[in-house]
């Protein structure tokens, strides 16, 4: 093989009270497309983050193209054209496509600080022809979808003429044409001789995309193998360490018929069109559909997030008027964001406070304390039943990873005694360790008597999950299904059923 | 991706900002031409040119504040400091001639540096030591209002001659059409104004002020020195500051050194009003001029329906509640 594009060795970086990353090993050649997997908290995006320049490593030596490196911020590692799409989007939004792309590289006239945007938007449009982007370099990011932004990011990494490609989880948002389209890019550039990181949860992935595999657990470098010779159970086994088998998809018991929720006739604007549904007793309801389908949409105004045109919501076959989060609350409905770090969690404080945020009044004793024994015993309780991962009760919910603040959300919800839970994408970003352990846990709460909503991008999960079904396509609900006759095909149809021009 | 379908406006190409804020220009400037309407009914005295001019010239001194304001609210910070920081500039600049001896040019230089020097204080504590804006320029508002005094020593400093209010408040305009005498001072800030715009639609510090207010992260990812643009955009904030306390000293023919506080309100409340968010990302320099304009007109026709001054006071109280309310409904609009 020719040399490497980037070589890291031995590196170690420790984050206040965890130690992220011991020793770590990683190289990159040109034309590879490199997955980087492993659980939550594995450390895949600290280690890229590092190579990025987001974070300086504690120990370790970096080698790019040959020579030593020391990449001291993301424009050191730009320089060396190492760009990195983060899973989170990093776009302003009040900017246009074209100046968040060349933000900070602005073209400029022959005066000094002189701004050109006629070249920069003709830059821009230059780069979408050469990766078949359909975009308008001068739309403003805020007015784009999600799946629009991961491109205007992919083609922001790009513009960098980089070798050194980072993606962190960058099929998370996406649907399954964009995920084609992306990897379509992927393998141009590969084909360019571009090095190509690929961090991802999604396993059958790899063996599309990748052509080396390397595995990370706790921190520490476990392997790296041609993926054409590893099976996606070796993978999985090397990532949890130790051997477990997929289990067959268990066909949940049959809920009750006590109607718990029921929605009827909500509108608003073009996102939500005349939804009506029911939802049952220890039933799982599954809302499928495309990103944009207006899912999430739905799950707002149920929750009292948004305001509505129009609708009626009973819980337990009593009209209630739920105008905000609170009156939500109120009534026994809880709702876990996609976007946990976003509405789903304080960030900035413990688990302990997290945990017994949403019921804190069960907690307050006479003259307003707050009894701190029994919430402790609360929370206590929930990190043992939920195997919440975290050093103790103290710890800032920002040091966890992503699968163990989604249990810290669970948690939550579980202490204040909700009777209806919302789950938004509740595996995005999550690794396969953790999705069977939320999976386990959400025919737990079904079995006992909780009602669930469960809105999810990945139809295997829906299908696996699902007592009953329900697509949506365009703010509409365009068909439900059974879980006996529910398969892939099915909601397809019904999510991608357009209305005919209104 | 049917919701992106291109359509490239002349408004869109102007700048870098499209529809949203152009219709909000306009009704801040319809709101304009309705408060004039209203006093010229409610007031003989309003509609004439000796008025209309005095606004003029209110409007100059507190519209170069608010050019500076924009660029920091811009960034999704705020500066309370420009008021106390435009009474030492008028101060530097009225003590260098009238102390000092030095020539009146220099003076102006000397009481425009001043501001930038307080803004780029003021950039080093939010941007450096990381101290939350409204925090660190209350404390340099402080600073700066205690400084006054100090080198004022406690009372007004008078300028040897009138050469300076000659050369701001004369009218150049009028030399040469006598139909329209404009003072030099509305001029001023006019041409400000201008520069402002052109340095925020047009330049890197502009852009960059945008990109800081609309995701901090994103600025930084994309290697942009948010320390060092955040100096630069405190310091311009300065620098206008200081351009409008040599304005004041040549409006009053001194340096008053206990004029200007409060100043600060009616700037913020000039570029909110104009469209600018106080959490960032949006603005323009129109809007702000127009939102002075408001401000000024709205004082000076409180006065001329012989609202008593303490009533005026709690109007501008008032106004800034409003104003940034005003930003808090249009961002929710905005959202839906």
């Amino acid at each position: 093989m020719a040399e490497p594009l980037v070589e890291m060795q031995g590196i170690s970086k420790d984050f206040p009270g965890v130690h992220a990353l011991m020793d770590c090993h990683f190289e990159l050649y040109p034309g590879e497309v490199h997955a980087l997997v492993g659980e939550n908290g594995a450390g895949k995006s600290t280690l890229m983050k590092i190579l990025a320049g987001v974070y300086r490593a504690d120990a370790g030596v970096i080698t790019v193209k040959g020579s030593p490196a020391n990449i001291s911020s993301t424009w050191t590692a730009q320089r060396l054209g190492i760009s990195m799409v983060h899973q989170e989007l990093n776009l302003a939004p009040h900017l246009t496509v074209a100046q968040n792309i060349f933000l900070g590289r602005e073209p400029r006239r022959h005066l000094p600080f002189v701004l050109d945007d006629r070249t920069l938007n003709e830059k821009a449009a230059e780069l979408f022809e050469v990766l078949h982007l359909r975009l308008d370099p001068r739309q403003r990011v805020s007015g784009l979808a999600v799946a629009q932004q991961q491109m205007v990011e992919i083609a922001k990494a790009l513009s960098f003429k980089a070798d050194v490609l980072i993606m962190d989880e960058p099929t998370a948002a996406l649907t399954g044409l964009e995920i084609d389209e992306l990897f379509r890019i992927i393998r141009q550039l590969r084909d360019r001789g571009v090095g190509i990181v690929h961090i991802s949860h999604r396993l059958e992935e790899l063996k599309q995309i990748s052509d080396r595999v390397t595995v990370m657990r706790d921190g520490r470098y476990v392997s790296t193998q041609a993926t054409a010779d590893s099976s996606i159970d070796q993978i999985i086994s090397m990532m949890v360490g130790r051997t477990i088998f997929e289990t067959a998809p268990e066909l949940p018991e049959k809920p009750s018929t006590e109607v718990v929720l029921e929605v009827r006739n909500l509108n608003r604007g073009l996102v939500i069109r005349d939804v009506s549904f029911r939802l049952c007793r220890g039933e799982i309801l599954g809302i499928a559909g495309l990103v944009g389908a207006g899912r999430t949409e739905v799950a707002r105004a149920v929750f009292g997030a948004d305001q509505v045109d129009s609708g009626e919501i009973f819980v337990k076959g009593k009209k209630v008027r739920i105008n905000s989060p609170t009156d939500a609350v109120e009534h026994g409905i809880g709702y876990l964001s996609e976007d946990r770090k976003r509405y789903g969690l304080a960030l900035g404080l413990n688990v302990e406070t997290n945990l017994i945020l949403a019921a804190l009044r069960q907690f307050i004793g006479p003259f307003g304390w707050v009894r701190s024994g029994l919430a402790r015993i609360a929370a206590n309780l929930q990190v043992k039943n939920l195997a919440i991962k975290t050093p103790s009760l103290k710890q800032t919910v920002r040091n966890l990873s992503g699968g163990t603040q989604q249990k810290v959300v669970v948690g939550k919800w579980i202490i204040a005694d909700t009777q209806v839970l919302i789950f938004d994408e509740p595996t995005r970003g999550i690794d396969v360790g953790a999705k069977s352990e939320i999976y386990r846990l959400l025919n737990d709460l079904a079995h006992e008597g909780k009602a669930i909503i469960m809105i999810s991008s990945e139809l295997p999960e829906i299908l696996r999950m699902s007592h009953r079904i329900i697509v949506m396509c365009e703010g509409r609900i365009t068909g439900e299904l059974t879980a006996q006759e529910a398969t892939q095909e099915k909601i397809m149809t019904f999510a991608t059923q357009r209305a005919s021009a209104v | 991706m049917t919701k992106s379908a291109a359509r490239p406006s002349p408004l869109r190409r102007l700048g870098s900002l499209g529809g949203g804020e152009a219709v909000q220009r306009l009704l801040a400037f319809g709101a304009l031409v309705l408060l004039i309407i209203l006093f010229s009914f409610w007031s003989p005295f309003f509609f004439n040119f000796d008025n209309l001019n005095n606004i003029l010239i209110a409007t100059s001194v507190v519209g170069v504040l608010a050019l500076g304001e924009t660029f920091v609210i811009v960034t999704g910070g705020i500066d309370l400091s420009i008021g106390t920081v435009m009474t030492m500039a008028s101060v530097m600049c009225a003590t260098a001639v009238a102390r000092w001896g030095l020539p009146v040019p220099v003076g102006i230089l000397i009481g425009v540096a001043t501001g930038g020097v307080m803004g780029f204080l003021n950039g080093v504590l939010i941007a450096q030591l990381k101290l939350p804006p409204f925090i660190a320029t209350l404390g340099t508002l402080n600073v700066a209002r205690g400084l006054s005094l100090v080198i004022a020593g406690l009372s007004p400093v008078y300028f040897p001659t009138d050469e300076l209010h000659g050369m701001i408040m004369g009218s150049t305009v009028g030399a040469i059409l006598p139909a329209f005498p404009v003072p030099n001072i509305a001029i001023i800030m006019l041409g400000a104004a201008a520069l402002a715009g052109f340095i925020l639609s047009m330049t890197s510090l502009g852009r960059y002020a945008y990109a800081l207010g609309s995701n901090e992260e994103a600025a930084r990812l994309s290697g942009i020195s948010v320390v060092k643009w955040k100096i630069a955009v405190y310091s311009l904030g300065g620098l206008f500051a200081g351009l409008g306390g040599v304005l004041l000293a040549a409006r009053v023919s001194s340096a008053q050194p206990t004029l200007g506080y409060g100043y600060e309100l009616d700037a913020i409340s000039a570029v909110v009003i104009g469209g600018t968010s106080l959490v960032g990302g949006v603005g323009t320099i129109l809007g702000t001029v127009i939102g002075a304009f408001i401000v000024k007109t709205l004082a000076d026709g409180l006065q001329l329906v012989n609202v008593p001054q303490e009533w005026q006071i709690v109007a501008t109280g008032v106004v800034v509640i409003l104003a940034v309310y005003l930003d808090i409904v249009r961002r929710r609009g905005r959202q839906s």
